[in-house]
């Protein structure tokens, strides 16, 4: 399906009855060369990386569900690339520069919106804290402003500036975060994808990996057996249920998020904000909702719903930043499941097992992953070494002692 | 969510701290051959089931108690709450 401004105003004219399927509903083939576990984001990056970066097209995508279902369809849409680690930031910053020039890359309206995200701080050692962030993060050209009280006020005047627990004291902003429209993410990599050869197979959930001599060489699906050369599995949120198939265990428990979206106000939040002292996030919707969002409930769980406690955590984590959203309706709330890594960072590696290949554990950060972790994903299919970006991503970090802990919690992965 | 402690009744799940799989009661012996091995199993990876779930709460709003407790992880409902030092005497892992 190609879009044209003249097939808009000429579909007007006739009654929207010539729009055709974004992509195909094939029939699984026997054998394919890569096949992708998981239809999300990260999977159907992959597979359009695969194509377009290395010309392998006999790829499948199996996806249980509907594609675009899971997280990348229940996320709060913000992109941003302000890490400290050096085994995280040079990640991100590819995955920012990726978001940055995706629209072009697989011409598709994903609506990227760059307008900044400012993460609060409340007392000089955090605004020290930030500032050194900050540094690392211009290492590697993310981009990064400290700002001051006055600063802050001028950009956001209806912050609570003089809360009586947590002054503010300033804040950093990174001027290139933003958010996307994340369900436009999936259906665009989709259609990239599938335009290039790749085949989407939907309905179609993974019941067992097909073993010979430790080596793996196809799944086992409810639309029956399909081998392949490579399976990749990406399929975050799941990867305990799924990797457990192939009786792998890994450093990941699953855990509930929830998100919330208020009625339409007029427009309000400039970019996305950050509570430096509570979990709190926001930013606004081009429809006007404020989507916010803040811890995670905090035990293992693979139901996508939360509990009142953390409900009223987050509302009072917004009632202390910004008193004046207290008017505000909550409109929606719902809960995505997150693999929680054990030091809050993410795999994109090989296993033990020839053949199989692993991309999960991205804790509640995965959306705005999406690009660099399918395009390193598809790189380490194709050439068989990690991406330059991506070479700490790997499941022996922990025997190494060799973890990406931003947040210094150790071994805790409700902590991170 | 709602646990029913067995010494003081049903309480708000929010009054207790999440440690995880109720398996970090059988610490390994350090004087194992293998044991850097064990410990990284111990330490790092979990069964993480979908399901019947044994975990370990801590009762820290209330009567500083350890539990463990049995919990769906599909659906949040809770069959069965011990306390963790039973458990672990049980297990030869307490005195």
């Amino acid at each position: 399906m190609r879009y044209s401004a003249w097939k808009v105003f000429w579909e007007g004219l006739t009654g929207n009855k010539g729009w055709t399927p974004q992509w195909r509903e094939p029939e699984p083939k026997p054998e394919y060369d890569v096949i992708i576990v998981g239809g999300g984001g990260h999977g159907l990056a992959t597979a359009y990386y695969l194509a377009k970066e290395h010309g392998i097209t006999n790829v499948a995508v199996v996806e249980k569900g509907w594609i675009g279902g899971g997280n990348v369809g229940r996320n709060t849409t913000i992109v941003r690339s302000n890490y400290m680690l050096p085994g995280n930031e040079p990640f991100y910053e590819l995955s920012m520069k990726l978001w940055e020039n995706l629209e072009q890359d697989f011409n598709y309206n994903a609506m990227i919106s760059q307008r900044g995200i400012l993460n609060l701080s409340h007392s000089d050692p955090q605004h020290d804290a930030y500032a050194r962030r900050g540094n690392a993060m211009q290492l590697v050209d993310a981009g990064a402003v400290l700002l001051g009280k006055e600063e802050v006020r001028k950009m956001c005047p209806f912050l609570d500036f003089d809360n009586a627990r947590f002054p503010i004291r300033g804040g950093i902003w990174q001027p290139r975060g933003g958010t996307v429209r994340h369900d436009a993410v999936a259906w665009g990599y989709a259609r990239g994808a599938d335009s290039r050869g790749v085949d989407i197979l939907q309905n179609c959930e993974v019941n067992g990996f097909i073993l010979e001599n430790g080596v793996c060489k196809g799944v086992e699906t409810s639309r029956g057996t399909i081998r392949a050369k490579k399976v990749a599995v990406a399929v975050a949120g799941n990867s305990g249920k799924v990797m457990a198939k192939a009786d792998m265990r890994l450093p990941i428990e699953s855990h509930v998020l929830q998100a919330f979206v208020s009625e339409g106000l007029k427009p309000l939040i400039p970019g996305v904000i950050t509570f430096g002292a509570g979990h709190f996030y926001v930013s606004q919707s081009d429809k006007g909702g404020l989507v916010f969002g803040g811890d995670i409930d905090g035990y293992n769980t693979y139901a996508q719903r939360g509990n009142l406690p953390v409900v009223e955590d987050v509302c009072e984590g917004g009632m202390a930043l910004i008193p004046m959203i207290g008017r505000a309706r909550l409109l929606r709330a719902w809960g995505g499941i997150m693999d929680m890594s054990m030091d809050g960072s993410p795999f994109i590696t090989k296993t033990h097992i020839d053949g199989l290949h692993f991309n999960g554990g991205w804790c509640y950060g995965g959306f705005k992953a999406t690009p660099a972790s399918g395009f390193c994903y598809a790189h380490l299919l194709a050439r068989g070494e990690p991406h330059e970006v991506a070479t700490e991503y790997r499941l022996d970090r922990f025997r190494r002692g060799a973890m990406i802990d931003e947040k210094g919690q150790g071994a805790q992965p409700n902590l991170h | 969510m709602i646990i029913n402690h067995p010494l003081v009744g049903p309480r708000d799940a929010a009054e207790f701290t999440y440690l995880g799989d109720a398996s970090l009661i059988d610490r390994p012996d350090w004087k194992n051959k293998n044991a850097p091995d064990v410990f990284h199993d111990y330490l790092y990876l979990r069964d993480n089931p979908a399901g019947l779930h044994r975990e370990l709460w801590y009762h820290e709003q209330g009567d500083r108690s350890w539990l463990v407790v049995t919990r769906d992880t599909t659906t949040h409902e809770i069959s069965k709450v011990e306390l963790a030092r039973d458990v672990a005497i049980a297990r030869k892992r307490g005195k």
